[in-house]
């Protein structure tokens, strides 16, 4: 069975099944004695409550303790018990009950928005693992199991992931999501080999042997327990080899590519310094604004910016200024209740309505590269017309930054980048963007993640004329997507002319790998097959 | 009956990790506290998921009571936890 290849690597191990959310059965019975149905509810979330504790104090992973408390303080919250109670009075058994009480609060913080309708994931993880408690049902989440599996699940949320390590899980295989889908973000992000947008696998068995290839999305079954251990030996034979490749992007010709790295905060920031890649190609600065009721004062900015550029060792970092709206909303910059999120006030255009945000952040910009004279460009979200790139440009310049670009994310900057690069001094494209408004595909419908597959050969036009224009103008043209972490994609995108390519951390080997074995001739016969729609993937 | 007005110091608000350090230090009282914000009804200290529906913002007052005996110190210990900064990164 085949999917999408959204991590590579090619592991094989026995299949654990993601535990479904339990379904309430139809017949709903009858409550004999009201007291006795409370302490079984009650004792049931005192359990989860324990597990979620017990589970918070084993995590290895940071952060993650702090979310699993959380969860288990809802479990033990006396406003929860007192609706259950009163659930159970009037005759609502205790799963029945527990479901009751959970769906009232989860309508009280949806109806509060932001940081408040979030927490609603937590709500429905205690209910979940309650209900199936109660229900004698298997677990929901991640399995436990004694030895490393591969994770089969109909998709992942974001909840799931905070306990999910490598140690355990080997390979992700996932009926729905799209290349983009925090499932594959989470993937690459771990370096876990990854196949998302596999309905076959619905029919996988628990228990049973598959291979899992990452690259070309094959789910191979039928596996024999020899196979799996010539696969995994061979993998673990592919990763201390790729330990060895080192040094700048290249093309067996000696074509250079800049590789580099996606972080989206300080703690990424302090791992690129280990990472062999030649710097920051897309810091996302979106961390420094969420959860918060105003934006950050310059002050606190400039020290965080200082620290992560600190980091750097000499090495470029490029900045994207605050990308807000659509799916990341702030209360102090963006509107709630926009028809069309995605089409609306987002990334640079907040600016026309508030330009504080905007200038504040780049003149912190300024006083921490001063600080620490690091490689600094800027470059902003959203930009769809030479207009916004020249204001934005001269913006940058404007407070002694020296090199201000803008991201290719817009049908109508691609076709255009030539007129855009009269006025700016480099293009980045984020393909995740530029794919789901060419194809007119939301990048959260799972079920079109053909549609935003980014071999789609009206997405590689526009990236082609974007970086032939970046190449007639002798300017540095880049692509900060997802699509840049696939070793298959890299060549192609080479081949169309693009200049660097940035990357989660983990992607960066692979990538490199991809590319040395090929000559520059070979990517743009690569890239021309691909246009034509006849990839030799 | 105590009462207590103290303003939140949290720069996120009484959210996240510092509604739970608050509910954790309210559950820790041998006395039983209620929160309230502005004119809206009191709740439960204790209840993170009403604590949390306060949405009570950084700079707020909120108006924190408590009936007997070590009320008064009860309250003051739950109140220097609304008022601290949980997220200076100093």
């Amino acid at each position: 069975m085949t999917g999408i290849g959204v991590c590579p690597g090619r592991v094989a191990g026995p299949v654990a099944r993601m535990g479904a959310r339990p379904r309430l059965p139809e017949d709903h019975p009858g409550v004999a004695d009201a007291e006795a149905e409370t302490r079984l509810a009650i004792d049931a979330l005192n359990l989860t409550a324990e597990d979620l504790e017990r589970r918070a104090a084993a995590t290895p992973i940071p952060g993650a303790a702090e979310v699993l408390e959380a969860t288990a303080m809802i479990a033990r919250d006396p406003s929860l018990e007192e609706a259950i109670r009163s659930a159970i009075a009037k005759g609502e058994p205790a799963a029945w009950a527990i479901d009751r009480a959970i769906d009232a609060f989860r309508a009280l913080l949806l109806d509060l928005g932001g940081y408040m309708a979030e927490r609603v994931g937590d709500l429905d993880d205690v209910r979940d693992r309650t209900v199936a408690r109660l229900l004698g049902e298997p677990m929901p989440g991640i399995p436990e199991r004694d030895t490393p599996f591969v994770l089969v699940a109909d998709d992942l949320a974001p909840a799931d992931t905070v306990t999910l390590t490598t140690d355990r899980v080997v390979a992700l295989v996932t009926v729905k999501g799209g290349p983009t889908s925090h499932t594959a973000i989470l993937a690459r992000s771990l370096g876990l080999p990854a196949v998302v947008a596999c309905p076959d696998a619905a029919s996988l068995a628990e228990g049973e042997l598959v291979a899992v290839d990452g690259s070309t999305g094959e789910v191979l079954v039928g596996v024999t327990p020899e196979d799996a251990a010539a696969t995994n030996l061979a993998e673990r034979k592919r990763r201390a080899a790729r330990v060895a490749s080192r040094g700048p992007g290249r093309t067996a010709d000696g074509h250079r590519v800049s590789l580099l790295v996606n972080i989206g905060d300080a703690a990424g920031a302090a791992k690129v310094a280990k990472v062999d890649a030649e710097g920051v190609g897309l810091f996302r600065t979106e961390f420094l604004y969420l959860d918060r009721q105003e934006a950050p004062s310059v002050d606190e900015q400039v020290s965080l910016y200082a620290n992560v550029f600190k980091e750097m060792g000499g090495r470029k970092i490029v900045v994207r200024t605050l990308d807000a709206g659509a799916d990341k909303p702030l209360p102090f910059l963006t509107q709630e209740g926009e028809p069309n999120p995605a089409l609306g006030v987002r990334g640079l255009r907040t600016a026309r309505r508030d330009p504080d945000v905007l200038t504040d952040q780049l003149a912190a910009l300024a006083i921490a590269q001063k600080e620490t004279n690091a490689v600094v460009w800027v470059m902003a979200p959203m930009v769809a017309t030479a207009a916004e790139a020249k204001g934005f440009t001269d913006l940058v310049h404007s407070h002694g930054l020296p090199i201000g670009g803008v991201m290719i994310e817009i049908p109508a900057a691609a076709l255009r980048a030539a007129d855009l690069l009269e006025h700016t001094d480099f293009l980045s494209i984020g393909t995740n963007d530029l794919a789901q408004y060419t194809l007119a595909a939301d990048r959260m419908a799972g079920e079109l993640a053909d549609l935003l597959d980014p071999w789609q050969p009206a997405l590689l036009d526009l990236i082609r004329m974007t970086a032939q224009a970046g190449l007639a103008a002798g300017k540095s043209v880049g692509v900060c997507g997802e699509a840049a972490a696939s070793p298959a994609l890299a060549p192609v995108l080479v081949g169309l002319g693009v200049t660097s390519l940035s990357m989660s951390a983990t992607a960066v080997a692979d990538v490199r790998d991809a590319l040395a074995v090929v000559t520059l001739a070979d990517c743009q016969e690569m890239a021309a097959r691909a246009l034509a729609g006849k990839p030799a993937r | 009956m105590a009462e207590r007005q103290v303003i939140v110091g949290s720069r996120i608000g009484l959210h996240a990790r510092p509604a739970a350090l608050f509910v954790k230090a309210a559950t820790a009282q041998a006395v039983r506290i209620t929160i309230r914000k502005g004119d809206g009804p009191p709740v439960d200290a204790r209840s993170i998921l009403r604590v949390l529906a306060l949405g009570a913002r950084n700079g707020d007052t909120v108006v924190l009571e408590a009936d007997g005996d070590g009320a008064v110190e009860a309250l003051e210990a739950v109140a220097t936890v609304v008022a601290e900064d949980h997220d200076d990164p100093a």
